[in-house]
């Protein structure tokens, strides 16, 4: 069982603000089903910049309806501007503090409010920035390293319950830890990397990361990968097993084999997949 | 307020005849099983009591019964003797839907230099047994199945699956935690070697639990010490658990009956009135091959933990599959490997009942759920 605040318990018991503002003046999305948890915020803001009224809708855990709930008392009354500067940590002190895996739920509040302020101010809407680490919770290292940088965090640990990367299959655990270090000053060690192989040696470095890297990974989930063929510095493969039916994990699947063979084979290659 | 106690696959209560059939042995009758003199000879002599119960719960002989400390430490050591007899094999099998018990502790093992295949289940959760077949090999030193999923219930043919894989001279160890005690398992009609059992899931208390060893089984221990349990598991006997869990046994044979009718039919009115009632659930698993006191009830659009903490205002207890209780992030790996979608995994809710359920209970719970999963649904930007 989660010890969340009383202050947690009565704004999730007693939602403040739930709903949605019909011509809203800016609107907030963030989230999704596939991840757990998402969070609509609508603003209306009067001629002064002041938000007169914001509401919100929310899918997810009880720190998550909390945190929108506390976040909607939170910027009613004050300018767009003030609002601009509340930060996830101000909605957990709000809330009288968050456990350390349900900060993620906070940050979720604060990425809809710069949503909404965005769309208030007519911004067009910010492409993802950055690359993406965390294949399961679609994750970037902009947005790690702003986590890192915003809250001192130490550990893996910290980054997923901040902002769920990591949390899934953990492969991306050395970028993570990259990442925390680089923000942190500490010296990163890079990996030596194959640039002039002959095409023999390419595919003999290609059949090894297959068999020692990814082929354990993907059997854990009962899929399997074979290597089909060869040319022009791309990798022709085939999954098999349950990957090979799962549509959803198609394109992680190909980006992180695509990411293991560029890493650890040369960073030129490409990844296609064969057909059935 | 009254506790609603509908969590009977994570623990369940103590039978208060169990309570009073291990008092004395706190501090009355606390000899060592293994003295000499006959205070302890006494004590020795109810552990041979509490084995032939168990033993004859799933129809065994007493001498193929090993009490250990958890039904945890029965997977261990089951797993963990099968590969340690046949070190030349290197390959495991197990299903996808796996108590982590047995889950952990094969991904554990994929990292020491095993093969690991896990099978796959379908929409319902029934093991895709040809799967299973086909990856029998020579060099398969154990197939591993649970018996009865925690999760779903979902009931696996274990009995049928282990003549199988017999048939090949394969060790079959089953984790039969959940089955025991709820549908009849009969060591006699399948070909499994070992089966783990757990008390607390049988009203007997936390911290006990059993593993079958099949006469003829190679064995070696897990526990290394002292000759405890036929020189099968060293370490001084938890006595009084071990009393706890034979007269548990006993009880769990009177009350199967029980399980099966009255119980099933609160768990099939709670399911058929809440389905009824509640637009956009499902059921995950299907009605012939599950247990009769389980039901695990997606719906859709809303998330689980919330779920539990409004009904827990009521004093119901219950369990999810979602990310935020799983501990991780992800849904439950049951539900997943069972392909449930994300709209519904996220917001599943696992009722298991027992013999201590009443009637009133389930009507409390009927009345209550709906106007949750109303208020949860309007809070949600995906309802409508």
């Amino acid at each position: 069982m989660w010890e969340y605040t009383e202050k947690v318990k009565d704004h999730f018991l007693n939602p403040r603000n739930a709903g949605v503002i019909e011509n809203a003046d800016g609107v907030g999305e963030v989230g999704s089903l596939a991840c757990g948890d998402a969070l609509k915020l609508t603003l209306k803001v009067d001629d002064d910049k002041k938000i007169s009224d914001a509401k919100f809708q929310t899918f997810g855990c009880a720190s998550a309806i909390a945190s929108s709930s506390a976040l909607t008392e939170m910027i009613k009354g004050i300018t767009i501007d003030e609002a601009g500067k509340i930060t996830n940590n101000d909605i957990a002190e709000y809330l009288g503090g968050l456990p350390k895996e349900k900060m993620h739920c906070s940050v979720l509040g604060r990425d809809a409010l710069e949503k909404a302020i965005a769309n208030y101010r007519g911004e067009p809407e910010k492409k993802v920035d950055g690359e993406i680490v965390c294949e399961c919770f679609g994750v970037t290292d902009l947005e790690i390293q702003r986590a890192v940088k915003e809250n001192s965090l130490k550990t893996i640990e910290d980054v997923t319950g901040y902002v769920k990367a990591g949390g899934g299959c953990e492969n991306c655990h050395d970028k993570i830890q990259e990442i925390i270090d680089s923000v942190n000053g500490t010296p990163v060690t890079k990996e030596t990397r194959h640039s002039k192989l002959t095409n023999i040696q390419k595919i003999r470095l290609i059949e090894e990361t297959l068999e020692r890297e990814i082929k354990p990974e993907l059997k854990k989930d009962g899929g399997d990968i074979e290597l089909i063929d060869f040319a022009d510095n791309t990798v022709f493969v085939k999954l098999c097993g349950t990957c090979s039916t799962c549509s959803a994990s198609q394109l992680t699947l190909k980006h992180y084999v695509e990411t293991k063979i560029k890493e650890l084979v040369s960073p030129e290659l490409v990844v296609e997949e064969v057909a059935q | 307020m009254k506790t609603i106690y509908v969590d009977n696959n994570a623990t369940t209560r103590v039978d208060p005849q169990v309570l009073d059939a291990m008092l004395p042995y706190f501090n009355d009758f606390y000899g060592n099983p293994s003295s000499m003199h006959s205070f302890g000879g006494e004590v020795a002599h109810k552990i041979d009591e509490a084995r032939i119960k168990v033993a004859s719960l799933i129809n065994a002989s007493p001498d193929e019964i090993v009490f250990t400390s958890c039904g945890t430490e029965s997977d261990s050591t089951a797993i963990h003797a099968a590969i340690s007899s046949t070190p030349d094999k290197k390959h495991i099998i197990t299903s996808r839907v796996e108590h982590p018990a047995v889950k952990n502790l094969c991904e554990h093992l994929s990292k020491k230099g095993y093969r690991v295949t896990f099978v796959p289940v379908d929409r319902k959760g029934m093991l895709d047994v040809d799967y299973l077949y086909n990856s029998l090999t020579d060099d398969t030193a154990i197939v591993s199945l649970i018996w009865a999923n925690n999760e779903t219930g979902m009931i696996f043919p274990i009995e049928e699956i282990s003549r199988v894989v017999k048939q090949k001279g394969i060790v079959f160890h089953t984790d039969a935690v959940q089955a025991v005690g709820k549908v009849p398992v009969d060591v006699d009609k399948s070909k499994v070697d070992m089966l783990s059992l757990s008390g607390h899931k049988i009203h007997a208390p936390k911290g006990v639990g059993a593993l079958f060893v099949r006469k003829g089984t190679r064995f070696s221990p897990f526990l290394i010490g002292g000759h405890q349990e036929g020189g099968r598991r060293g370490g001084t006997e938890n006595v009084v658990s071990i009393i706890g869990l034979g007269k548990a046994s006993e009880l769990a044979g009177n009350h199967l009956k029980e399980v099966t009718t009255r119980v099933g039919q609160l768990r099939d009115k709670l399911e058929s009135e809440l389905l009824s009632k509640i637009p956009n659930v499902m059921i995950n698993g299907d009605s012939e091959n599950r247990l009769p006191n389980t039901t695990s009830i997606s719906f859709e659009y809303i998330e689980g933990e919330s779920i539990l903490l409004m009904i827990d205002e009521f004093g119901i207890c219950a369990s999810s599959g979602s990310a935020c209780t799983s501990g991780s992030l992800e849904p439950s790996h049951v539900l997943r490997a069972m392909g449930v979608p994300f709209t519904a995994a996220h917001g599943s809710i696992r009722f298991s009942l027992s013999i201590y359920n009443t009637e009133e209970e389930i009507d409390f719970i009927i009345e209550k759920l709906p106007p949750i999963i109303e208020h949860l649904r309007n809070l949600s930007p995906f309802w409508k």
